[in-house]
């Protein structure tokens, strides 16, 4: 393949981070250029993922050494830093891409506007793609960073006082999980004296065949990496950031953070998992695979339980995806191809979703004004179509066929099946469960509760475009009766079609992904059969 | 078993005073209730690992990690990669601490406390 192939890595992470100055230079002369700008690169870099993917599907991996530093008589490999797109990182980087584009369908009227959100916007988006295409493990630690302090950033966003200690929360949190990270690379380094992921993967079987106290540092190294990467994904009972992160978050930043940020700290387990440490080492360690499995298990009850419970809608799909993500990590303890397979599905399909569910809570904020559940009453009615796709995410969520949840879910469980761990099969079957009573909640209140009356002092009245009541009919006089009750109604004209349009767009993609279980399969056979027939 | 650990102590003393370091950061973090002294459990914990990485570089008799421009050998040097990883490092951390430092005055601002308890208190209040 020609040589922009192998250049479209380093530009996919250079190009957003470099452009990430755009906005604010332009913002000395112009207002409003940051959305712009932020569209043309997301779609730009839509456009060089689907290409490297598609080169990916030719000609396999490409590699991209950074400054040239290459494989040469003198310098080993592995010296310079490498970025590495193959089967598995191209496709979490053209999730990253083509979500980052989706979402500005939604920040461009329900947004933050300033110029300098989009500039944090880029920034994360290069630290993403950094991050999902980057095959050394200290730069991942960097890329970990950058993630970071973009997402940080882009909570405290927010207008509430509440997300600047929301953020504080997680930057002490997410910078712990990074340190811990790096402790785990420091050993990982004192045990083979590399840091390259393919080096590192050839250099730790022989390593852990000699055993002795390298061998100690390698299972000191896993243990500091799980645990870092346990914070970042908030698996239970390290996740007590995310709850308040997301919810105090704006709602346009909300989507791209749940959709993007843990599941792309989610593929980075993986690949270390994979990747460096290979599913010899997780086998032949003792308790190595239990514990992953139960703490994925864990953090799936939990996470459902404290779902059933929440009042705030936001807050209980971030609960909702402690869930899901203990799943994809418990998928990883099974140590099996099916399992992996549906674990990196899920990781997409939960993507997908929660990108839609978070955009619907946005919309219907902005139109409906209502944040609680108890608030949703009434939705289907007045807002078909807002509702109607809510339904459909919530559906594919809990994973009735076809949808994405259901793939993604139905692979893991086969594949704990054959590795004959009963008790993952028992987990899911509960976490369907589960789920089904949260989301069940939040599908009574909006097809089968009626919308409470006006009158009614700390509940939202139906208001907005049918309104009809005794107050007036139209939108302007919703806009009173808000502060009368101090609740804020939300008006239709508040959603663009972009923003519906985008919710409908996420909610059919959802049920698509249904139908792709074969066509990921196939996608991630050469990289599987390559890490699970050493 | 104690003469071993002793041994060990000795030894790899650099390691045990950064774990030790580490635990100071971590308690910090926890137990401060005031929040820039929490930012500050989180810079100690840093430096510890950075301390931790150039003392894995260090190599007994090593020379500093710089090739003569002569282009003689330089004999037995340092390990220059941990060294470049902790000033990596440190950059990351001082953009991290910069961004902790903006959110805490924010949090000033908006509730004239940097104590945690308190802050508590009044969020409970809202």
């Amino acid at each position: 393949m020609s040589s922009l192939a192998e250049m479209l890595p380093a530009l996919l992470v250079a190009v957003p981070i470099l452009l990430a100055a755009v906005p604010i230079v332009l913002g000395l002369r112009f207002e409003r250029t940051g959305w712009s700008v932020a569209a043309l690169t997301t779609t730009a870099l839509t456009a060089a993922t689907v290409y490297l993917a598609a080169a990916v599907y030719e000609t396999g991996r490409v590699v991209h050494v950074l400054g040239g530093w290459g494989e040469t008589a003198d310098r080993p490999q592995g010296v310079g830093i490498e970025l590495v797109a193959d089967e598995f990182s191209v496709l979490i980087a053209l999730l990253v891409t083509v979500t980052a584009a989706g979402v500005l369908a939604y920040t461009r009227v329900g947004g933050p506007r300033g110029n300098t959100f989009y500039t944090g916007y880029l920034l994360l988006i290069g630290g993403l793609l950094g991050l999902s295409l980057t095959g050394d493990v200290f730069n991942m630690f960097v890329f970990l960073e950058i993630v970071g302090l973009a997402t940080y950033a882009m909570i405290a966003a927010g207008d509430g006082p509440e997300s600047a200690v929301a953020a504080l929360k997680y930057l002490i949190l997410g910078t712990m999980g990074a340190s811990l990270y790096l402790i785990g690379v420091g050993f990982l380094f004192m045990a083979t004296g590399a840091l390259n992921m393919d080096v590192l993967g050839e250099a730790i079987p022989l390593v852990a065949e000699e055993g002795g106290s390298d061998l100690t540092l390698l299972r000191a190294a896993f243990a500091f990496i799980f645990i870092g990467f346990a914070l970042k994904v908030a698996q239970w009972p390290l996740h007590t950031w995310q709850p308040d992160a997301y919810q105090h978050a704006p709602d346009g930043v909300t989507p791209v953070i749940a959709a993007l940020v843990s599941t792309v700290s989610a593929y980075a387990l993986g690949r270390i998992m994979y990747n460096v440490f290979g599913p010899e080492f997780l086998t032949a360690t003792p308790y190595l695979t239990e514990i992953v499995v139960t703490v994925g298990c864990v953090s799936v009850l939990a996470g459902s339980t404290l779902a059933v419970i929440q009042r705030d809608v936001k807050r209980m799909f971030a609960y909702s995806s402690v869930a899901q993500f203990g799943l994809i990590v418990a998928a990883y303890g099974l140590v099996t191809q099916t399992a992996f397979v549906g674990a990196v599905i899920h990781l997409i399909g939960h993507g997908v979703i929660k990108a839609g569910l978070f955009v619907a809570a946005g919309v219907v904020a902005l139109g409906y004004g209502a944040r609680t559940v108890d608030g949703y009453a009434g939705l289907a009615e007045h807002r078909p179509y807002t509702a109607g796709s809510i339904a459909i995410l919530l559906i594919a969520l809990i994973g009735i066929p076809p949808s994405a949840g259901f793939i993604g879910k139905w692979y893991v469980a086969v594949g704990a099946v054959e590795a004959e761990v009963w008790p993952v099969a028992v987990v899911i079957f509960l976490s369907t469960m589960l789920t089904l009573a949260y989301s069940a909640r939040l599908l009574e209140k909006m097809y089968f509760t009626p919308a409470i009356p006006v009158e009614s002092p700390h509940s939202p009245g139906p208001v907005a475009a049918d309104g009809g009541t005794d107050t007036g009919a139209d939108d302007h006089d919703g806009a009173t009766a808000l502060g009368r009750d101090s609740f804020r109604r939300g008006s239709p004209d508040a959603v663009s079609i972009g923003m519906l349009g985008i919710l409908v767009v996420i909610a059919v993609a959802a049920v698509l992904l249904g139908f792709a279980g074969g066509a990921f399969f196939e996608w991630l056979e050469p990289f599987t059969s390559e890490v699970f027939t050493e | 078993m104690i003469e071993g650990t002793l041994d060990v102590l000795t030894t790899r003393y650099a390691y045990a005073l950064m774990f030790v370091l580490m635990g100071i950061g971590i308690y910090m973090i926890i137990a401060n209730e005031n929040l820039v002294k929490k930012l500050i459990g989180v810079n100690l914990f840093q430096t510890a690992i950075f301390l931790f990485f150039v003392a894995v570089a260090y190599v007994e008799g090593g020379n500093a990690p710089i090739v003569p421009s002569d282009g003689s050998d330089p004999g037995l040097m340092a390990s220059p990669l941990p060294h470049v990883i902790v000033l990596t490092a440190i950059v990351v951390g001082i953009a991290l601490t910069a961004v902790g430092l903006a959110l805490i005055v924010r949090i000033y601002a908006e509730y004239g406390t940097l104590r945690e308890d308190t802050l508590r208190e009044v969020r409970a209040d809202e």
